[in-house]
């Protein structure tokens, strides 16, 4: 299985995101900004953390026009997964791959630390492998997390099972404290109509080695591994 | 050709609270002024344009803003367009 990490002036967790793929299973692609095609066979794309372009402007606003994003925006139209972690998640809702915006967090401040989520959907390409509304503890690394996105929106999301992780406190419930950001309904993580372009804040990839503290973030990426294996095995038989 | 310096002003929408806003206007009320209110706080951006006429040049700035510029689910924009004096240099 083979999935490609794009790397974008001012990425910083792209070496991350190779690095725990690999773990995973996946051969990993190193993809450029500037590129103009993607390898044959990709099954995945990761859009990783950090500030691509500074964050000039707005958070993904300039590298929502990368050249490589054109081939990006075609493999997720075109039913490829994609994920968006952190500064991918900006990402991917400003190329308008996922619905709603990322802006300054409420109190201001640049927050690092773990936090706690609870998966809301576990059929999905990017939690099956969870226990319904089991608790995973990930660490967040932004300053402009707050999700945001018009009342009709939300209501989507939240109606069609679109919130795919939220903000909780240790003991799983939804309380204003254990959202870092003042994200609307806590939510952490989303993904699209289709099932196949997630995006989240926290960084699963700083939190997938039990030598590093915690492993949880693993579970992320053996779905995804889980979710590709079935897929191609139907392939096979058909 | 015309030479227009344009002033795009973007803001968060009215809708989403702007913390900086009410930030700074907690410490102008902490400064004795609680006449000032409302505060939003946004991005000025200046730029030129080279356009036929006014109307053109306006067209040109908009969609800059709704392409890159602003992001309408989150901000609103203004433009403020005024032709430049003739630098007598040839466009």
């Amino acid at each position: 299985m083979k999935l490609g990490v794009v790397t974008f002036p001012g990425s910083n967790c792209d070496a991350d995101a190779r690095h725990v793929s690999a773990l995973a299973g996946f051969e990993v692609h190193a993809l450029w900004h500037k590129d103009t095609a993607l390898p044959d066979g990709l099954d995945a794309i990761i859009l990783p953390g950090g500030f691509s372009y500074g964050d000039y402007l707005r958070t993904g606003a300039i590298a929502r026009f990368s050249p490589i994003m054109a081939e990006v925006i075609a493999f997720a139209n075109n039913g490829g997964i994609v994920i968006g972690i952190c500064n991918g998640f900006q990402i991917l809702c400003e190329s308008g791959l996922l619905p709603g915006a990322l802006i300054r967090n409420e109190n201001l401040s640049f927050v690092c630390k773990d936090v706690f989520l609870r998966v809301e959907s576990t059929d999905t390409a990017f939690t099956n492998t969870c226990a319904p509304g089991s608790i995973l503890r990930i660490p967040v690394a932004h300053g402009e997390g707050r999700y945001t996105a018009s009342p009709d929106v939300i209501e989507e999301l939240e109606r069609t099972g679109r919130v795919l992780f939220r903000y909780v406190d240790a003991n799983g419930a939804v309380t204003p404290e254990a959202n870092p950001n003042g994200s609307l309904n806590n939510i952490a993580g989303i993904i699209n109509a289709n099932g196949n372009v997630m995006g989240m804040m926290p960084h699963p990839e700083r939190a997938s080695e039990a030598i590093l503290g915690c492993a949880d973030g693993m579970s992320v990426f053996t779905s995804l591994v889980a979710s590709l294996s079935q897929q191609q095995a139907a392939d096979v038989a058909i | 050709m015309k030479q227009y310096v344009a002033h795009v002003t973007v803001t968060l929408r009215r809708s989403i609270l702007d913390v900086q806003g009410k930030t700074v206007e907690h410490a102008l009320h902490s400064l004795h002024m609680p006449a000032l209110k409302d505060v939003r706080i946004g991005k000025h951006i200046e730029l030129h344009v080279a356009a036929p006429d006014k109307d053109r040049a306006t067209e040109l700035v908009d969609d800059a803003c709704r392409k890159l510029l602003a992001n309408p689910v989150m901000e609103d924009y203004s433009i403020e367009i005024r032709e430049l004096a003739d630098t007598g240099v040839p466009a």
